[in-house]
């Protein structure tokens, strides 16, 4: 779309507040990135190549999973399928954060999602369902994450042996509680209730029955569904409960 | 097709994570900017928005052990008690940690 202004101008100030926001969760991220920093030494990976992954590619379940493929070879069809699979969930987080991304210009739009990952999308998406416009938590908050996610590799790498554990902690819950945090912090209508009752279980039968990692992409398309036929403003909405996906 | 893991062929390899990620990160928007906004689309995008979440979760649930379990439903309580997300992560991984360590 040929639309010139670009009217949301990011507070630098508040970039500010929400990487001291994020502060907290991203030392949990920290000890994640020990736990990849880890396991990457133990698949054969040097110091320097683990810290420059997680920098660069900075999304950890799919470095996780790269590093099952790792050994003498590296497959290059199922590398690029299996990242690609865990990480489509970005395609939809993006588009999810479009109608406020759309009033920034695109040098700034693009460079804000190089930092786009789960914590700081669900902020920013709850905020927008409460009425709040936040992308300062995307350039604030990603950056803290990052930063805490390289820093974490790093001592992974060097210092592994610290934390051998991280599971006996409940640190692998971390995110799942986050997110779930996140999504009941959001305001709940019949109708979001229902699409979460399909996604939830088009997101199950798909983990069952589907390709695995393609669980998130479908359950959330399924959800999305009952938004695109159940609108919020009519009165009532026409309880369309067939979720093609499933 | 293969990627020896030589000096190179790591580098290689990470590039090419590198560029299937960031088409990820990038593809979901620049999608849309090819749709007009109508408000069926605005509410697909929201709720789909909400329903990543629970697409993540629930499947994590069932797969986890008990700890996972603990995790999570101690989690959704304290939050829907107090609504307040920093005690109710708090006490899932706390949560998570225990029930670890009992069983």
């Amino acid at each position: 779309m040929p639309n010139h202004s670009y009217p949301y101008q990011l507070q630098s100030q508040k970039v500010r507040a929400e990487f001291v926001r994020l502060f907290p969760i991203s030392l949990f991220v920290v000890a994640f990135g020990g736990a990849f920093g880890l396991a990457a030494i133990q698949a054969g990976l040097a110091p320097l190549q683990a810290i420059l992954m997680s920098t660069t590619v900075f999304a950890g379940a799919s470095q996780f999973a790269a590093l099952e493929l790792w050994g003498g070879e590296v497959p290059l069809l199922p590398l690029i399928a299996v990242v690609f699979a865990i990480n489509s969930r970005h395609l939809l987080m993006g588009a999810s954060l479009y109608p406020m991304l759309k009033d920034v210009a695109p040098g700034k739009r693009y460079g804000l999602l190089l930092l786009l990952t789960d914590a700081n999308w669900a902020v920013s998406a709850q905020d927008y369902q409460n009425g709040r416009r936040n992308l300062e938590v995307i350039l604030g908050g990603g950056l803290v994450l990052w930063l805490a996610w390289i820093f974490g590799t790093w001592l992974g790498v060097y210092f592994g042996g610290l934390l051998q554990n991280p599971k006996s902690l409940g640190l692998d819950m971390v995110l799942g509680c986050f997110l779930l945090a996140m999504a009941l912090g959001g305001k709940k209508s019949p109708r979001v209730l229902v699409a979460w009752a399909v996604a939830a279980a088009a997101s199950l039968a798909a983990w069952k029955w589907l390709p695995s990692n393609t669980h998130v992409v479908t359950g959330a398309l399924a959800g999305g569904l009952i938004g695109y036929f159940w609108l919020d403003r009519k009165p009532v909405g026409p309880g369309t409960e067939e979720a093609e996906s499933t | 097709m293969s990627i020896t893991t030589t000096e190179l062929g790591v580098l290689l390899a990470i590039a090419v994570m590198t560029l299937v990620t960031l088409a990820t990160r990038f593809g979901g928007v620049f999608a849309m900017s090819f749709v007009r906004i109508s408000p069926r689309i605005e509410s697909f995008i929201n709720t789909m928005a909400s329903s990543v979440l629970i697409a993540i979760i629930v499947p994590m649930a069932f797969s986890g052990d008990a700890g996972a379990i603990a995790a999570l439903s101690v989690t959704a309580i304290t939050m829907l008690l107090l609504q307040k997300p920093l005690p109710a992560i708090a006490a899932g991984i706390a949560s998570a940690a225990l029930v670890r360590y009992l069983f």
